[in-house]
């Protein structure tokens, strides 16, 4: 085993399919001579040259649109997007094309496009770098939503989503890239579609991903020490929804908290929470809670930006009030 | 302008009365409730497509509007398969989920039907990408109106397009209203071909009312692309003989101005100009005639998808590649 951070991580994950891919190739805006916006992408054009690692002008909707097109021509394109907030520019090619072409071609146009950009908050860049869309995202049919909460996802979630025939989202929260874990040597190719149980526990199901599964995981640490046991589920992915791990678990522990860095209006909380009141209602003993963002644009103010976050606290207090302790 | 021999007149004309009578057989049908959902006709404008499309090659690739029924067809997309489109059937180019403005044919590189003005250019874009990373020879034929000038997409795929030297055709139809907006009323510069050479490509006007000149000014532009002198753009000019869709009044333009282009009218004008015989005429419209019939029974006796297939092709079903 290795310690790497979870940008290397995602370095690797790239070198990886680049090399074991021929048709794969990286583009987007500073990824080649700057090295990615996150210097997740350093010393890549030197290894595989301008064609393969491809800085693109600041136009967000052409250069996911060309990703488009060229996955259409036969290219296995990985298009890089600053953050989600900036991939609203090109909202119109991800959901009325990369989404729509398969099926409003009757299944001729298929779309094996890789769309990885960052997302989240906690660094202090205000109102317009710092939102998680990406259950916004997960609405959308057609799309691959993945959300890479370890070191250990985000080396091994790149190639099988690369060898899916239709587009994927891969959201990388970006407090993340400077942490560090040992990289399993096992660390590779998995279901994208599944769930992972992350830790054991049989007094409350904790619900997270992407940035929210180290919220949740310590929010566990800290229930643990007061003799409740936590279930922390790792998504992994957002559409589809791996219904059976969540759903199973809360029929173990009857009770479940959901982390969403979201806004909770409309949020993939409010969705996972519908379905288990659909599949597991006689299942509960508490009331489902959620935790998420305020719903503010992100305020800049480190305290009030704090506010707004999902804390270890108050997913500690959702479950306390869920075993009645609150 | 260039010598026309006869056949070759003849054969303009054969793609120019199919698109221009399959369409008003789609008027026919829509009023008859047969057909429903937005309708978008060419009428007015077929020397545009039949101009453009037969000098490119069967490796090259076509994305079009949602105003492409006349595209799809000169390209080789069988009547038959457009019209069963138009009526939502399984047999439809696009198995009935697509409709009028969507019509796809993988097998033709024909990359629809975009419904969303200048949603196209970036996908065209790509796919001339794809050419050019995969060392092909192919070129990509971008149409879209002048009204998806005034879209940010469009001045995005300009400059990429030509930033990458890129093997792309861009082929903006003018038919000087974005639906009910006067091209005058939304371009502070009425020059489209002025704006697309800012961005260092060569941009060249073209009266899209003569399908001779479209044809030898597209044929030049394709070699041009095709052996890697990058994007080029060309500025259709045209006129929609009517409204922009079946449920627009047309309230927008003078009545003067309408009659004033349909003496301009692409087929009069090439049947004159080549003197093509009443004879020959006819005997091109009881093809056509014939070829539309057959498409109407086809898509009359088509069979509508199972409503348990609602959600397919949502996602794949042919599995990891």
């Amino acid at each position: 085993m290795t310690e790497i951070t979870y940008r290397e991580a995602c370095r690797q994950a790239l070198r990886d399919a680049l090399i074991r891919e021929p048709r794969a190739f990286l583009m987007g805006e500073d990824v080649g001579r700057y090295g990615g916006c996150f210097a997740v992408s350093m010393g890549l054009l030197d290894e595989f040259g301008p064609d393969r690692i491809r800085d693109t002008p600041l136009s967000e909707s052409a250069f996911v649109g060309a990703g488009i097109g060229a996955a259409i021509g036969g290219m296995r394109p990985i298009v890089e997007i600053m953050t989600v907030n900036f991939s609203l520019l090109a909202l119109d090619q991800i959901l009325n094309n990369a989404a729509s072409f398969l099926h409003m071609s009757g299944g001729q146009c298929n779309v094996p496009l890789v769309i990885r950009m960052t997302t989240g908050g906690g660094r202090q860049v205000a109102a317009q770098h710092s939102h998680s869309l990406e259950g916004w995202y997960a609405h959308i049919p057609g799309l691959r939503i993945l959300t890479p909460a370890t070191i250990d996802d985000a080396r091994g979630m790149l190639w099988p989503a690369l060898l899916d025939p239709d587009p994927v989202l891969i959201f990388e929260h970006a407090s993340l890239y400077n942490t560090s874990g040992e990289l399993e040597e096992t660390a590779g190719p998995f279901d994208i579609s599944r769930a992972i149980v992350r830790r054991r526990g049989n007094d409350v199901t904790l619900i997270a991903y992407g940035g929210t599964l180290r919220v949740a995981l310590e929010a566990a640490a800290t229930l643990a020490s007061e003799g409740i046991e936590s279930d922390v589920i790792d998504l992994r992915s957002l559409r589809p929804l791996d219904d059976e791990t969540y759903i199973d678990s809360i029929r173990r522990t009857h009770r479940a908290v959901i982390v969403d860095e979201g806004w909770r209006s409309g949020s993939i909380s409010a969705e996972i929470a519908a379905r288990i009141a659909e599949h597991a209602f006689y299942d509960l003993d508490a009331p489902v809670e959620r935790v998420c963002s305020a719903e503010v644009p992100m305020p800049f103010a480190k305290h009030l930006e704090d506010a707004a976050l999902p804390t270890p606290a108050a997913v500690v207090a959702a479950a306390e009030r869920a075993m009645g302790r609150g | 302008m260039s010598a026309l021999a006869h056949d070759d007149a003849l054969a303009l004309l054969r793609d120019m009365l199919r698109v221009r009578r399959f369409e008003e057989r789609c008027v026919e049908l829509y009023s008859a409730a047969h057909i429903r959902g937005f309708v978008h006709l060419y009428i007015g404008e077929e020397a545009v497509a039949v101009g453009v499309i037969p000098t490119l090659s069967d490796d090259d690739s076509i994305v079009a509007t949602y105003r492409e029924h006349g595209h799809a067809l000169v390209r080789g997309v069988s009547a038959r398969s457009i019209m069963a489109e138009m009526y939502g059937k399984t047999e439809g180019c696009s198995g009935g989920r697509g409709g009028s403005m969507h019509l796809f044919d993988a097998a033709r590189r024909f990359y629809g039907g975009n419904a969303i003005v200048a949603g196209g250019l970036p996908v065209a874009v790509g796919l001339a990408l794809a050419e050019k990373m995969q060392d092909r020879r192919g070129v990509v034929a971008c149409f879209f109106g002048e009204g998806a000038i005034a879209e940010g997409e469009f001045h995005e795929c300009m400059n990429l397009a030509a930033l990458w030297q890129l093997p792309i055709l861009f082929c903006c139809e003018n038919n000087l209203y974005a639906m009910g907006t006067a091209l005058g009323r939304s371009e502070s510069e009425t020059d489209l071909s002025l704006k697309a050479s800012s961005y260092e490509m060569p941009a060249w006007p073209v009266d899209g009312m003569d399908v001779v000149a479209v044809r030898a000014t597209a044929a030049r532009a394709v070699e041009a692309v095709r052996n890697g002198s990058g994007p080029h753009f060309l500025e259709l000019r045209t006129y929609r003989f009517r409204p922009h869709s079946m449920y627009d009044p047309d309230l927008y333009r003078d009545k003067a101005e309408i009659a004033q282009w349909k003496e301009r009218d692409p087929i009069p004008a090439l049947i004159a100009r080549a003197e093509i015989t009443p004879a020959e005429v006819d005997a091109i419209e009881a093809d056509a005639k014939v070829e539309i019939d057959d498409a109407v029974a086809f898509a009359e006796q088509g069979t509508d998808e199972p409503v348990e297939s609602l959600t397919r092709f949502v996602t794949s079903e042919l599995g990891r590649t």
